[in-house]
Order: C-alpha cells, then sequence, then structure tokens
C-alpha cells in the first residue's frame, strides 16, 4: 500500500516507525478493555452506578483522543519533542503547585486538579515530560562538558521532587527519582558516585520510612503481614489463588467484588482469577517485550539525546509496569501504582499514550541522524578555536 | 599452534529481538579441529537419537501423528535453544556489567552507555523472571476449586473438642450450602420452580423476594445434603451456586449440651464451651481469614462422656420417678477442681437449633441460684471448726425455737435438747447451726463465706454465670438463716467449688471445664482451711452415711461421705411447705477423697415408697448413691473390703484423742 519510494510524511513514518512496538501498544490497550470489562462492574456497583459498564465505556472513550495523541507523537522529530516537553513540563509543574493548594484532599494527599468534569492528576503529564528534558540535558553533558547541564539536571530533579513530597505521593517521586538515577547512571555516573546516591536513596528511604507513618505502614505490612490490615494484598493474593492457570472464566470472578481498586492497581489479580496465570504471563511477556525491545532499540541509537530519551521513556513505562505487578504478587508493598494501558484511568491514560508516542518518535530509524546532530550542534571537541565566541 | 576457534552456533536471537551479541567479544575456546568436528557429530547424533525415542515413545503413548509429534519436537528444540540462548545473553551481560561497574571502558563514554544499558536490560530480564516465577509459583499453589471466596458470610472452621480421654464430642463437617447470584438470574420464576422440585420444604415467600431482589448475592438454604446439591447442580441453573461451609456436629447430642453450648448457622459459638472458643481467639482469626480450612488443634475438656451418659442417665430415670421438674448433677474432682460431668435436665439438642429462651437452655448450675438449704451447713460447721473457738466436743442447746422478733427457727426433726456438734450435723438441726454461726458473729460469718467465693460472681469457661443473690443488709437474722443455707442464694457449681475445700485439704480450687493436670491447681489453689479442719470435715460427712440423714447415700465398699440439703422454694414471697428444692452432695472415698458428685432434684413429688416425704435423703441421696455406684469404676476408684470407720478415719488423722475425750 504505501511504497518505500514514497517520500511523503505518512510514507516515511510507516516505514522508519517501529511497527511491531506499535502493534504490541495497541494490543495491550485492547487488552485493557477486556479487562475492563471484568473487573469494573463490580466497582461500578459498589459505588453505585447503575450502569455496570460506565467505566469501559469511559475508558474506550479516552482511548480515542490517546492513540491521537500516540500516533501524533510519534510524528514529531526529536527537537520539536524536546520544544513541547519544555511547554508542557512548565505548565503541568505549574498545575503540579496548584494542587497543593487547590486540589481536594484525597485519603490524605493532594495530587489530583478538577477541570472541566475530568480529574487531571498533573504529575502523570509532567513525568514524561521531565524525563525527556532530563535526557537532554545528560545528553548535553556528555556532548558540552562546559555547559553545567549536570547540575541544571540536578536542579530540575530538585524542581519535580519538592512538590511530589509535599503531596505527598512516594510512589510517583520514586519513580521519577529512579528514572533519572538510571539517565544519570547511563551518562557515565563514576561509581563512586553511584555508591552515594544509592547511599543517598537509601537514606532517603529510611528518613521516610522514620517520619512519615503512611509509609511506615505500608512496609511494615509487607514485611509483616501481621501488623496492619492487609486485606487489599491479601485479597489479591487469593485471586491469584482462585484464578490459577486458566482462571475461572470471563465473569466468573468472585474475588474481584471484594477486591478495593480492582480495576486500577489490582486489576492483574483481577486478570488472573478470571483469564488464569496464563493471561498474566501474556501481560507479562508483552509488558517484557516492550521495554526490552524499546531499551535495544536505544542501545543501537546514535543520537545521544535520542538514546536517553528513548531510554528514559522506556524505564518509566517499564518501571511503572513492574512495580505495579509485583504489587499484585506481593513482592513489594503496597504503591499506589497504576499497570499502564491496563488499568482505568482517563487521564493517565492520555499521558501514557503521550509519553509512548515520544518513545516511538524517538526509536524511528533515522539514518544519519547521529551526524546530522553534531552538525546542526557545535563541535563537541574541546577545542578553543572551534568554539564560537 | 593454530588453532581454530570453536563458534557454538548463532541461535536465532533477532527473532525475539533481544540484542545482537557480539561473537568477537565471547570467550574463544582453543580446540583441535578434529576434537570440534567430532564432539559436534557425536553430540548432534546423541540428540537426535535421544529426540527420536522420546519422541517414538510419545508417539506410541499419547497415540499422536507423527505431523503433531514433529511440531512438539520442534517447540521443545525452540525451547532449548531460547535456553542456551538466554543463558550466553546473560553470560555476556554479566562480562558487560563487571566491565562497566570497574570502568574497565571508560576512554568512550558511548561504550559506557551502552555497556550500562545492557546492565539494565538485565535488572529487566531479572525483574520479569521473578514476577514470571512468583506468578507460576501462585498458580501452582492455586485452589481453584477450593473455598468460594467473595461472599458475605462463610461459616468459619472450629477446632474439634474432644472429652479428657480423648472421643470427639464436637467436630466440624463440611457441608454445601445453596446461594443465588439474583443479578445474573435470567428467569427467577423458572429458577424457584426447579428449586422447589428439590427442596420442597423451601419458603415459597422468602425465596421469591430473595431471587427476585436484584442483589449480587443471597442466601437461599445453608446446609443441604450432597443429594440434594447433585439433584440442583443437574438442573442447570444459572446464577445458583453452591458453598461448601462448615457444619458443626454434635455426636453424643442432648448428653452434652449445656456444657458444649450451641454455634449458629455461621458456624459461631453462641454459648457454652463454643462461645469461649471463640472469645479466646477464634474470632480474630477468623476476622483474619485464617479459619476457612486450617486444621486447629482440638481443646480436650475435663469431662468424661461415659460419666456423663451414666449422670444423665440416673437423673433421668430420677427425675421421672420423683416427677421432679428438673434434675441436676454434677461430678468433679476434688483434688483439681476438673469438672468430670455436669449435667442439667431438661437439656437439647446442640444439633438441632432451637429458641434459648426455652426452659431446657438454662444451665441451672451455672446460670441458675439456688438457696442451697442443708448442704449449706457444711460451710457453717468448716467455719466453726477452722475458728478454732468450737470443737469436735462443743454443744449447743437446740431446745425450743430461735427466735427473731417476729421470725422463729424451728427444726425440720426438732430434738429438744443440748446437741454436741457432730450431732447438730447429723441431725441437720438448724438451731443449732444457726447458734453457732452466731456466736462466732455476723462480720466473721460473711467474712468466711467471701472467702469461700459464694458472695461474688463464679466464672468459669462456660460464659453463662450468675451473680450469687446476696442480703444488702446483712444482719443476725440473715447469718442465722444463712448458717442453714437460706437467704443466700448461689449457684450451684459455686458450692461445689466450697464443698471441695472442706474435703481436700482446705484448697479453694476454681472449678475447669477443661483438662487440667494436679500441678497446674496446686498453682491456681488458695489454702482458705486449716487441714485439720478438712480431716474433722471429713469425719462429720462419713459419719453422717454411717449414722445420720444420708444413711440411703451409702454404697458398699466406696466410703462415700455426704450432706443432704432440702430447701424450701420461694412462692409468692412466702417459703412453700411442698415445694422442696433437694440437693445432697457425696464425697468418695472418705479417707482420702477424690471425686465429688452432686445431685438436685428440684420439687420432687413424695412416693409411697418413701413414705410420702420428698427431703432429700429420700431422693437426692439414693439417686447420688446409684451414681457413685455406677461412674466410680469408671473414674478408677475400686470398691475395698476392709474400710475405715469415721472414728478410725479421725484417729488416723491424728485428731482422735480429742474425740475420745468427748
Amino acid at each position: 500500500m504505501m511504497s518505500r519510494a514514497d517520500r511523503t510524511v505518512l510514507s516515511e513514518w510507516w516505514w522508519t516507525v517501529d511497527r511491531l512496538l506499535l502493534g504490541s501498544l495497541f494490543v495491550l490497550m485492547m487488552i485493557g478493555i477486556v479487562l475492563c470489562l471484568a473487573a469494573s462492574p463490580p466497582i461500578a456497583a459498589r459505588l453505585g452506578i447503575p450502569d455496570p459498564f460506565h467505566f469501559v465505556q469511559r475508558q474506550v472513550l479516552f482511548l480515542v483522543p490517546a492513540t491521537g495523541v500516540l500516533l501524533l507523537t510519534s510524528f514529531l522529530s526529536p527537537r520539536t519533542i524536546r520544544r513541547v516537553c519544555m511547554v508542557i513540563f512548565l505548565l503541568f509543574w505549574v498545575l503540579l503547585f496548584a494542587t497543593l493548594a487547590v486540589g481536594p484532599e484525597v485519603k490524605g494527599a493532594r495530587r489530583w486538579l478538577m477541570i472541566a468534569g475530568i480529574t487531571l492528576q498533573p504529575s502523570e503529564f509532567l513525568k514524561p515530560a521531565f524525563v525527556v528534558l532530563a535526557a537532554w540535558l545528560f545528553s548535553e553533558s556528555s556532548k558540552r562538558p562546559e555547559m553545567p547541564a549536570q547540575l541544571l539536571a540536578m536542579g530540575l530533579l530538585g524542581a519535580v521532587v519538592l512538590p511530589l513530597v509535599l503531596q505527598p505521593d512516594f510512589g510517583q517521586t520514586m519513580l521519577v527519582c529512579l528514572v533519572w538515577g538510571a539517565l544519570f547512571f547511563l551518562a557515565g555516573l563514576r561509581w563512586i558516585w553511584m555508591v552515594g546516591l544509592i547511599g543517598f536513596g537509601l537514606g532517603g528511604a529510611v528518613l521516610a520510612y522514620n517520619v512519615v507513618p503512611h509509609v511506615r505502614k505500608r512496609i511494615d505490612r509487607f514485611l509483616d503481614p501481621a501488623t496492619g490490615d492487609t486485606y487489599q494484598i491479601d485479597t489479591a493474593l487469593q485471586s491469584f489463588e482462585h484464578g490459577g492457570w486458566f482462571g475461572q472464566g470471563p465473569g466468573e470472578g468472585t474475588v474481584k467484588r471484594i477486591l478495593p481498586d480492582g480495576h486500577t492497581d489490582f486489576i492483574f489479580a483481577v486478570a488472573a482469577e478470571e483469564f488464569g496465570v496464563i493471561l498474566c504471563l501474556i501481560l507479562l511477556s508483552l509488558f517484557a517485550f516492550i521495554i526490552i525491545r524499546s531499551l535495544t532499540r536505544a542501545l543501537d541509537e546514535q543520537d545521544p539525546f535520542a538514546r536517553f530519551a528513548a531510554t528514559g521513556l522506556a524505564l518509566l513505562f517499564g518501571l511503572q509496569a513492574s512495580i505495579n505487578m509485583m504489587v499484585n504478587v506481593h513482592l513489594m508493598p503496597a504503591k499506589g501504582m497504576t499497570l499502564p494501558f491496563i488499568s482505568y484511568g482517563g487521564s493517565s491514560l492520555i499521558s501514557l499514550a503521550f509519553g509512548m508516542g515520544m518513545l516511538l518518535a524517538f526509536s524511528r530509524r533515522r539514518p544519519g541522524a547521529a551526524a546530522l546532530a553534531s552538525l546542526s550542534e557545535p563541535p563537541a571537541v574541546p577545542d578553543a578555536a572551534a568554539r564560537p565566541a | 599452534m593454530n588453532l581454530p576457534s570453536f563458534n557454538l552456533p548463532r541461535l536465532s536471537l533477532q527473532t525475539l529481538s533481544l540484542p545482537k551479541i557480539d561473537t568477537s567479544r565471547l570467550p574463544r575456546i582453543p580446540v583441535p579441529r578434529f576434537v570440534a568436528v567430532a564432539a559436534g557429530f557425536v553430540g548432534r547424533l546423541v540428540g537426535r537419537l535421544v529426540m527420536a525415542v522420546i519422541s517414538a515413545i510419545v508417539e506410541v503413548y499419547l497415540g499422536l501423528t507423527h505431523r503433531v509429534a514433529r511440531i512438539i519436537y520442534g517447540l521443545i528444540m525452540g525451547v532449548i535453544r531460547l535456553a542456551v540462548g538466554l543463558v550466553r545473553f546473560a553470560f555476556a551481560f554479566a562480562r558487560g556489567l563487571v566491565r562497566a561497574l570497574f570502568g574497565l571502558d571508560r576512554a568512550d563514554p558511548e561504550t559506557v552507555t551502552r555497556a550500562r544499558l545492557k546492565l539494565i536490560v538485565l535488572a529487566f530480564s531479572l525483574i520479569f523472571i521473578a514476577i514470571g516465577g512468583r506468578l507460576a509459583l501462585l498458580a501452582t499453589f492455586a485452589d481453584p476449586n477450593g473455598e468460594r471466596a467473595g461472599g458475605s458470610a462463610i461459616s468459619s472452621a472450629r477446632p474439634d473438642i474432644v472429652d479428657r480421654n480423648g472421643d470427639t464430642v464436637a467436630i466440624d463437617v463440611k457441608s454445601p450450602s445453596l446461594f443465588a447470584e439474583p443479578r445474573r438470574l435470567i428467569d427467577p420464576d423458572e429458577a424457584l420452580e426447579g428449586l422447589l422440585k428439590v427442596l420442597p420444604d423451601l419458603d415459597v415467600a422468602e425465596a421469591r423476594t430473595r431471587l427476585n431482589s436484584g442483589k449480587g448475592f443471597a442466601w437461599l438454604k445453608r446446609e443441604i445434603t450432597p443429594a440434594q446439591q447433585r439433584a440442583i447442580y443437574r438442573l442447570g441453573l444459572p446464577g445458583i451456586g453452591f458453598v461448601r461451609e462448615n457444619r458443626r456436629v454434635y455426636p453424643d447430642g442432648p448428653t452434652l449440651s449445656h456444657v458444649l453450648g450451641a454455634v449458629n448457622v455461621d458456624n459461631q459459638g453462641i454459648a457454652g464451651i463454643e462461645k469461649y472458643i471463640d472469645g479466646s481467639g477464634l474470632a480474630e482469626l477468623h476476622l483474619a481469614g485464617l479459619t476457612t480450612d486450617r486444621q486447629q488443634e482440638p481443646l480436650q475438656l475435663a469431662m468424661d462422656v461415659r460419666v456423663q451418659n451414666a449422670v444423665r442417665d440416673e437423673l433421668a430415670k430420677a427425675r421421672e420417678k420423683f416427677k421432679a421438674k428438673a434434675a441436676m448433677g454434677v461430678v468433679a474432682d476434688v483434688r483439681t477442681g476438673e469438672i468430670i460431668s455436669l449435667v442439667s435436665l431438661p437439656d437439647f439438642d446442640p444439633n438441632v437449633g432451637g429458641n434459648p429462651k426455652d426452659d431446657a437452655y438454662l444451665n441451672r448450675l451455672t446460670t441458675g441460684v439456688f438457696e442451697m438449704g442443708s448442704t449449706f451447713k457444711a460451710l457453717s460447721f468448716a467455719m466453726a471448726l477452722d475458728s478454732g473457738k468450737i470443737g469436735l466436743n462443743s454443744s449447743f442447746d437446740a431446745r425450743g425455737a430461735l427466735s427473731f422478733g417476729r421470725f422463729a427457727i424451728h427444726d425440720y426433726h426438732a430434738e429438744n435438747r443440748v446437741l454436741t456438734v457432730p450431732e447438730i450435723f447429723l441431725v441437720s438441726s438448724n438451731i443449732g447451726t444457726a447458734k453457732m454461726v452466731l456466736s462466732l458473729g455476723v462480720e466473721a460469718h460473711k467474712t468466711f463465706l467471701r472467702k469461700m467465693g459464694q458472695l461474688d460472681r463464679l466464672r468459669t469457661e462456660l460464659p453463662e454465670s450468675s451473680e450469687p443473690i446476696v442480703p444488702k443488709r446483712w444482719g443476725e437474722l440473715n447469718s442465722a438463716t444463712i448458717a442453714f443455707g437460706h437467704g443466700l442464694s448461689v449457684a450451684p457449681l459455686q458450692a461445689v467449688m466450697a464443698v471441695n475445700a472442706l474435703v481436700n485439704g482446705g484448697k479453694l480450687i476454681p472449678p475447669t471445664f477443661l483438662k487440667r493436670t494436679p500441678a497446674e491447681a496446686d498453682v491456681l489453689a488458695k489454702q482458705v482451711l486449716k487441714p485439720e479442719t478438712s480431716d474433722k470435715m471429713r469425719y462429720l460427712f462419713r459419719l453422717n452415711a454411717e449414722a445420720g440423714s444420708a444413711r440411703k447415700a451409702e454404697v458398699p465398699g466406696y466410703l462415700v461421705g455426704g450432706k443432704t440439703g432440702t430447701a424450701e422454694k420461694v412462692v409468692n414471697g412466702r417459703y412453700a411447705k411442698n415445694k422442696l428444692l433437694t440437693s445432697f452432695t457425696a464425697v468418695f472415698p472418705m479417707d482420702k477423697p477424690q471425686y465429688l458428685v452432686l445431685v438436685m432434684l428440684d420439687e420432687p413429688q413424695p412416693l409411697p415408697e418413701t413414705h410420702g416425704y420428698a427431703t432429700s435423703g429420700w431422693n437426692a441421696a439414693p439417686t447420688a448413691a446409684k451414681i457413685v455406684e455406677r461412674v466410680a469404676p469408671m473414674l478408677g476408684v475400686m470398691p475395698r473390703q476392709t474400710l475405715p470407720t469415721a472414728d478410725q478415719m479421725l484417729r488416723g488423722a491424728g485428731l482422735g484423742d480429742k474425740l475420745a475425750a468427748r
């Protein structure tokens, strides 16, 4: 249908984009709808919503703009993405502070904003933009050592972590820190520094454990289930046990009726109960494929910015997915983290689509991109004469 | 020597999109050419042969066609190749990891980044393998057909209850329960019609409302039989399901009913020992969701089912013979306070639900409080003898009546003479007992009864208990009447505890329904009387059986001693002469007491053979004798040929001189 000889934007996109990655993202979205069909009716019933498929309809409704965002973003060039991210970062950074002031308090945290009837979590949108900007700074640091890029990157991290801690949202804080740390690590961080950073992270974790009762409770519960209410995780494990390898069959799940957050954080457990651990393994391998594929594409990437950005976005996606799955199978303490594209959530779906769209854009085959990039930038050789005055 | 390098065949990792392995960076193993060729040939040959044999076996045994076997073979080989590829991949990463961590490639930032990126891929792979492994583990230990979860109430499992010999007296049996998911029913009327064919006793109106409720879950019938379950299953109704629930079964039926209590339909204890089990941690376990199927340690009672059967049988006979409203019996171990048997007739069948307000559900021995009558005199004697002021040789004037204003105390069998202490006991003189207690003072009396646990509520494992009824203003008159067992109402079990102390050497041991060792009892025991007082009390009890009102309770060979008690019941605020509560406390063998038997009959009627009497000596005492005769062998007490007389017992205790001086 589309010839390689065609030089239209569409044709060029089709032949350079990672079609397997794109395809698996769509498969993920489809599975998401199916699982939403399974998991959300009992939630709707519990919330007293008359239409059992209320959440499914909303999910499908949000998938349309999400797909649009995904495809549109994947057309952009790295340079445009960088600029878009700058705008989005500033916009949502302001909104993030706004949540502290005007956001409604839900379960002891202010993370959401109500805009035109839609609940919006600014940190969801801030994350991918932050990752791209951090990737840019780190790539600059290796290209232009005279620019204080690493310091700027640290400042960027501080600017994002501060409001997240104030919210408080330790799940997102942890995610952002991990991705940032990984990027720093990739950018050639000396390993003596690495030890320092890990120590710093552990120190932060210990501090959080000792100072914030909410974090302490969660970790205590994970380590020793007897200390607190482990109802949610117990119920989730019960789902896996009830499901077995092949599941109880669509609509036959019973544990899902009593599982809190079955349509968001614990949708993986619902999937296990109704469709069996087999589906969970398929989902797991799908996520593994997406992440490992994007990382290996990043490995082959020539342009440092594109490589860092692709890695960061893949990490963001991968960490979120694996933390969610690990919580579900009780390998980690409970964290408010959703399963990308599978869990219900309107605004998070669009932010994910934005992130993955950028990932697709960065992983497009661009022969000679590195050469072009190095040509478009001032020479990286520390030669005083070659530097612009 | 020029050695050719031996490279393993390239595996198709590209199809997996794993990063390409730079073969030039793999370790090269120098191998002579002919060895490489030969090894490769032999390896391939052996592999083929093994696979051929396996596939031949598989083909024959599973009846697969050659084609299918080829496909399976291909799949297995693919998996093996994948595994080998993953191992090589991991090896390459591990190398990269070491190099990156130790900065071996620091010269080129590009290389560092690439190595560290590989490291991240490795980390992710490990995470995914961990999740996959955990998932496989969860699936392997899954129980898809196990307890259904998500229902509103699931019966909890309870520990079995066994008697002191290990015989099961309460056990959990799993039985199916029927429920509906009204929201998923296609046609509630059709479902109801089908169910009624199998369960004709279903409440139609109730079931219809439930089926039409549109709820997610509704019980239809708890505890149906497996045959009914099969029949309903065959109806093939959507939205009708079963839950296996635990149902409590009591193999002995009503025999132990008052002690065991009962459970409700959710298998939660509502009375007796069953409620005690819930109170002592089971309820918390249930809330934590741990009780559904876990095997729990059985609870061992102090009760002996054989003794219980014998006591219940004798009491039932006595109740019928004397046309009594109720009959009660206790067998207790005086050394440990264990309750070996407790019968309160009428009783109930805990296997069948009933109205708990029914008379049969009243455990008269712990929940009922009674004026114990002359049985209580024993306490007065113990008090007198323990004071040291009154000995066995003291005497009291029992002539005429003892008057307090407009009240006068009479004797039932008035002797109208001066009586010694043992004589007062033998003829059960109210006047003598009252005078004896009054000589020690009201306060001392109160203190003594409190020390003996008669003024406070007795709490045992059974949740059912009652506060004794103690007079608010306790004057001389009260002390005088309480001395012979009127004016103070206690639970019979409370009196049993006190009498135990009178004969066991003066140790007050709280009674228990759970098995207890003598050592444990010693820890709980409180010395409330001097051991000599206990010796004297045993003498009095035995003498009573030899020559007093307890003659009808004598069982040859067992050295039984005892005290009768006949209390007039209060009807409309007055003592009714013809409504009696008779009791008899027997202890055997009297020289070294082991067991106590308490028999109580509520409103026994006079019979021709009792010569028109309905007092304790004519009904409760012979019943106690029959019980002693039946249960003593079960409890390991053997009849003896040569028995000491009461006087010999006392002399043996070193108190005979005093008696001789009498």
